[in-house]
């Protein structure tokens, strides 16, 4: 194939402890440490060995999100993307506009594959990518774990409920990646330089003339109620007992 | 609001997450929903017509929807979801990868994972694994498209008499892209992770399948479905369809036993709603801790005997 998209959003580090916000109106995201969506490095990883076993010629990413994400892009670039786009909008996104968004992305460059992960883990929306498929009108497979690429589909195993589902789909198609599908590399010091000099685009939202309106309105953001920590126990017959006085077991 | 339902099935039967996302239709209306069933075996629409909640069943009846093809049921869907204010689909592999799609169509935004109905148009939703909630209202005239936490609702009674209503295939294009392949599941008789009272679950420390053996015996002494965590998977020992965590399944059982998981927030996601959990660990600084209500620092290797000889 010619083309492959992966998307890529920046969210707080997997491994940030999240704090709220005082005025309860979003999670603490200044000075906390930001990387590209988990999911998404998948992603991009596969893109990039399709690329280099010879099947595809250009993967290229695209990012919707504030000029901050360029970060992540330039991150994208150095693993070895060829080129990026940003289209910046300084606010939250969601995924219905996101995938519209996208949407214009895929009729300028059309790619043969879209990559997307399975779901951003700050709104756990777990949307954007099936959402993009039906406004393409695209064949999808979600929570892909093994891709194998033919000549004009592909066979993609995904990761569902009931165990491991294999799917045929016809390309032009979209599909989200989840953790088992492979381990992204790390980035080298030289191809952090030599990313510098790809091609990064920016891009106005306006251009693309979609209305930016979001559907729905946040009312707060709070913390779970918390549970109470519980008791040591120092065996197995101290459990059962304190597991039957809660008629838990007999 | 007139509410139109997704039922999910598998393997000839209607899927319990049905019967769950059911039960928040009643935190949205007292009318009760349409419950449309998409399959190729009329006992599936029988069996729907028993559930409470359902006003009547909308059958279609056709060999293509025998996969529920998301591409091939959204069109369908959005069609007949012009009649309605709210479609609801659970919020299983089944629904995220479908709800989206039927969203898209009606060109309207989706909440995921719906975990309360605070009014008919404010819905509270976790985001970051859980460790915050959003709470968040759409619109008046706006379609809402949902899915629904299963953890945070029960299954409804059985002791419906529905109507059942025969529907034909709208007139639609409907797509060729997609062929189903195969499934491969690990056939079990033990009770579904996403519904069982119990659940015991193993990480990391079993160090191979074989391991995994000692905790099956358990489960099977405590009627118990077993889980596992993300290492576990990742390594081989168990299948994928064990994960519970914030990528796999969110569950809520009454009582949660966990060996030898050390506690990451991904994986205190799927717990955080069962009853009571109990975590086994040799090292005493393991976070799991400081969730568990009853903690006992112990090689689980000794402990899982000695609570076998307990339960007689
Ligand atoms: C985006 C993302 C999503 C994720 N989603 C999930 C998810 O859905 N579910 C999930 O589980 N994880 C998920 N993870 C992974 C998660 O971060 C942890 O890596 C994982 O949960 C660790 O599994 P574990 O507790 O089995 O292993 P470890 O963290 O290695 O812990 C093993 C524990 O076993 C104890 N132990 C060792 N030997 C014994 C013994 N003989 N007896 C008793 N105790 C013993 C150790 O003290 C230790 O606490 C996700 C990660 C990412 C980045
Ligand atoms: N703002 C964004 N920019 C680029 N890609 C995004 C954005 N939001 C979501 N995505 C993609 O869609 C996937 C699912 O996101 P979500 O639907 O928000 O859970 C992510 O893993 C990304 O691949």
């Amino acid at each position: 194939m010619e083309k492959i998209l992966v998307c890529l959003k920046r969210v707080v580090d997997y491994n940030v402890k999240i704090r709220i916000k005082p005025d309860e109106t979003d999670v603490v995201t200044e000075g906390v440490k930001m990387s590209i969506n988990p999911f998404d490095e998948i992603a991009l990883e596969e893109a990039l060995r399709i690329k280099e076993s010879g099947q595809a010629n250009e993967v290229i990413i695209v990012s919707v999100g504030p000029e901050d994400c360029q970060q992540q892009l330039r991150t994208g670039l150095a693993m070895g993307a060829d080129r990026a786009i940003l289209v910046e909008h300084s606010e939250n996104t969601e995924p219905l506009t996101v995938a519209k968004l996208l949407h214009q992305i895929v009729q300028q460059e059309q790619p043969e594959l879209i990559l997307l992960g399975k779901q951003a883990i700050d709104d756990d929306c777990n949307q954007t990518g099936q959402m993009l498929a039906e406004l393409c009108s695209y064949s999808q497979a979600t929570y892909a774990s093994k891709l194998s690429v033919g000549s004009n589909s592909l066979e993609v195993t995904r990761e569902v409920d009931q165990g491991l589902e294999t799917l045929e789909i016809d390309l032009p198609a979209i599909v989200t990646v989840d953790l088992r599908l492979n381990d992204p590399r790390y980035v080298k010091l030289p191809d952090i330089m030599k990313a510098k000099k790809k091609s990064l685009d920016v891009i106005n939202p306006n251009d693309l003339k979609i209305s930016m309106d979001p559907f729905f309105k946040v009312i707060s953001v709070t913390a779970p109620p918390p549970r109470e920590s519980g008791i040591k126990l120092s065996d197995a017959g101290e459990l059962f007992d304190a597991l039957k006085a809660k008629g838990l077991v007999d | 609001m007139r509410v139109l339902v997704v039922a999910e099935h598998n393997d000839g039967a209607i899927n319990p997450s049905t019967s769950k996302t059911l039960s928040c239709v009643a935190e949205l209306t007292s009318l009760g929903s349409d419950l449309l069933v998409m399959g190729n075996n009329s006992a599936l629409a029988e069996q729907a017509a028993r559930f409470q909640n359902v006003d009547s069943v909308l059958y279609m009846g056709n060999e293509i929807f025998e996969h529920q093809i998301a591409a091939v049921m959204s069109p369908v869907i959005a069609k007949i979801a012009q009649d309605y204010d709210c479609v609801l689909c659970p919020s299983t592999t089944f629904g995220r990868d479908l709800m989206p799609r039927i969203a898209a169509a009606l060109n309207v935004g989706q909440i995921t994972d719906i975990m309360n109905v605070v009014a008919p148009r404010i819905f509270k939703r976790p985001i970051y694994a859980g460790n915050a909630i959003q709470t968040i209202e759409i619109q008046d005239n706006v379609k809402i498209a949902a899915t629904v936490r299963l953890a945070s609702y029960k299954e409804v009674e059985t002791n419906n008499q529905a109507t059942i209503k025969n529907v034909e295939l709208p007139e639609i294009e409907l797509p060729s892209h997609t062929r189903f392949l195969r499934i491969e599941s690990e056939a079990t008789e033990r009770p579904d992770l996403q519904v069982a009272s119990v659940v015991v679950s193993g990480g990391r420390a079993f160090g191979s399948s074989e391991n995994f053996e000692l905790l099956y015996s358990l489960a099977d002494k405590l009627g118990a479905a077993v889980g596992a965590s993300r290492a576990a998977v990742d390594a081989g020992y168990v299948p994928n369809d064990m994960q519970v965590g914030q990528t796999g399944k969110i569950i809520s059982p009454d009582l949660y036993i966990a060996f030898g998981i050390s506690g990451a927030i991904q994986h205190l996601a799927g717990i955080k709603d069962a009853g009571t959990i109990v975590a086994v660990n040799k090292d005493a600084d393991a976070p799991i801790f400081e969730i568990a209500d009853f903690g006992i620092v112990a090689d689980l290797f000794e402990f899982i005997p000695e609570f076998l000889a307990k339960l007689g």
